[in-house]
């Protein structure tokens, strides 16, 4: 139960993951073992890593409004109305105006504009072959307005830019617009078109964050010692929430409850986390569920695979529950699928929501060796099947400019 | 550029913006948006594919020029035939 006594549940879900288009595929491949990253070439930058998604935008956009939109909001536009589908819900003229659009997005725009600047360098710089559409590709709503156009959804729209803790930001901006009475429906989650900007590649690989290996698949390793960093991803993770009255009145199925929340910011640093604003973070959250850190059965780590993130993770990890009396299981999304930046959080949520219903915890991916300093109780090197079952899962997501965002889901128990 | 050639550019431009379907088939002497599905957006992308394909410029005042498959083969021939 949420602050003012109402509850919010999941009722839908759409994705688009590396490893797979919907909820079912994603979590066959995250229970056993299979990773999806490529190799992908990129303008200036050469060869990359980067989990490239393969779902088909033609199943809810025609042609022209593929290439007039971005990559971002055509993902964001299979997500929301896979989600929608998946809820058993459609748009009418009943619930258009009272069903809201909230994305969470790390960045938008960069790919947009380098391919124009790209573009008019083909033509000696000059203007007049600068796109018309750069504008409404470029607007930080765009993914989300993508997706009311699309769907011909009324009620508000807007994208929550919060670097990778932006998924996060996305749901809990659902649930509090929810909490609130603004919207009956909410469609909340996040998106990342970034693998197709050569801008954050080059900035990862100045700050010697840049992953690299010889198989892809294994390039993105958090926790193991031979980490050399972060795999960029694009995805996008929607949820459909609604008030659970609503939900119960139409016969909803409900995949989990929305527990608690927290978001803060680490106040230090552009770009190196604070362990102690992380630890604050999830402390927060715990409290709002009503809750003690050993009730926590999961927690989804943030980590990325870089040297330091990693380490001041585990440390905030190691403060809130190294005092309980049950350290939960921990795992990690992002040796699977990479980093999918804005839709890190949502999509990394997804994967385990399952477990409230198969009752299995999928496991890290790449930790052949683990780093000593991200030693704990629990990691999950393998699928396990808890005997005391799967109540509480938390959901880290961290960015940059110390960001933290953190989400509690609970198994729906009437 | 013949006529021929210069439909078929055209054709080339419009089938890459129609939302769907093929534009080969339409009547030439009716308005193409009364026949496709083009909004006025397309049109600009119509006119900067022209000046990036072939460097022609239509300026706004002549946009009338290309309302059907021939009138936009009239307006464009003697700019193109010697492409």
């Amino acid at each position: 139960m949420l602050k003012n006594g109402e509850r919010i549940v999941i009722t839908g879900v759409g994705l688009a993951a590396p490893n797979g288009n919907s909820l079912p595929e994603f979590r066959d491949n995250l229970l056993n073992k299979r990773a999806r990253i490529e190799n992908i070439t990129l303008r200036y930058v050469g060869e990359v890593h980067a989990g490239v998604c393969h779902f088909d935008p033609l199943k809810y956009q025609n042609k022209r409004d593929v290439r007039t939109g971005t990559r971002a909001g055509s993902i964001a536009i299979f997500c929301a109305n896979d989600a929608f589908a998946d809820a058993g819900l459609s748009v009418t003229d009943g619930n258009r105006s009272r069903t809201g659009v909230y994305v969470g997005i790390t960045e938008h725009g960069n790919v947009e504009t380098e391919n124009e600047i790209f573009n008019i360098s083909q033509f000696k710089y000059d203007v007049k072959y600068w796109n018309h559409y750069h504008n409404p590709r470029t607007v930080a709503n765009n993914p989300a307005g993508e997706v009311t156009v699309n769907m011909g959804i009324t009620g508000p729209h807007y994208c929550l830019g919060a670097a990778c803790a932006a998924g996060n930001a996305g749901i809990i901006q659902g649930v509090q617009q929810l909490l609130l009475g603004e919207v009956d429906t909410a469609l909340a989650g996040g998106v990342s078109e970034s693998i197709h900007t050569f801008g954050i590649f080059a900035s990862f690989k100045s700050q010697g964050a840049l992953a690299l290996h010889s198989d892809p698949n294994k390039a993105s390793r958090p926790f193991d010692k031979d980490r050399t960093g972060i795999v960029v991803s694009e995805g996008g993770c929607i949820y459909v929430l609604e008030r659970l009255s609503d939900a119960k009145r139409r016969g909803a199925k409900i995949y989990a409850e929305i527990a608690g929340y927290a978001m803060n910011s680490d106040g230090t640093h552009f770009v190196l986390p604070n362990p102690e604003r992380q630890a604050e973070c999830m402390q927060k959250a715990i409290i709002s569920a009503g809750i003690l850190p050993e009730d926590i059965d999961l927690v989804n780590t943030h980590a990325t695979g870089t040297k330091a993130g990693d380490i001041q993770e585990c440390e905030a990890l190691r403060k809130v529950f190294g005092t309980a009396s049950k350290f939960p299981y921990i795992n990690n999304t992002k040796g699977f699928i990479g980093h999918a930046m804005g839709a890190a959080g949502t999509l990394e949520l997804a994967g385990n929501l399952p477990a409230f219903a198969d009752n299995l915890l999928h496991p890290c991916m790449n930790i052949d060796s683990i780093d000593p300093e991200c030693e704990m109780p629990n990691i999950l090197l393998e699928t396990v099947n808890p005997r005391a079952g799967v109540k509480y899962i938390l959901n880290n997501s961290f960015g940059m400019l110390g960001i933290n965002s953190v989400l509690i889901v609970k198994k729906f128990a009437d | 550029m013949t006529r021929e050639d210069i439909s078929k550019a055209i054709i080339s431009i419009i089938n890459d913006i129609l939302p769907e379907g093929d534009c080969s088939e339409v009547d030439p002497e009716k308005k193409l948006r009364d026949q496709l599905e083009l909004d006025s957006m397309d049109f600009l992308d119509i006119v900067m594919e022209l000046r990036k394909k072939y460097g022609i410029e239509v300026p706004e005042a002549d946009y009338p020029q290309l309302a059907t498959l021939n009138s936009c083969i009239n307006y464009l021939e003697p700019r193109m035939k010697s492409i």
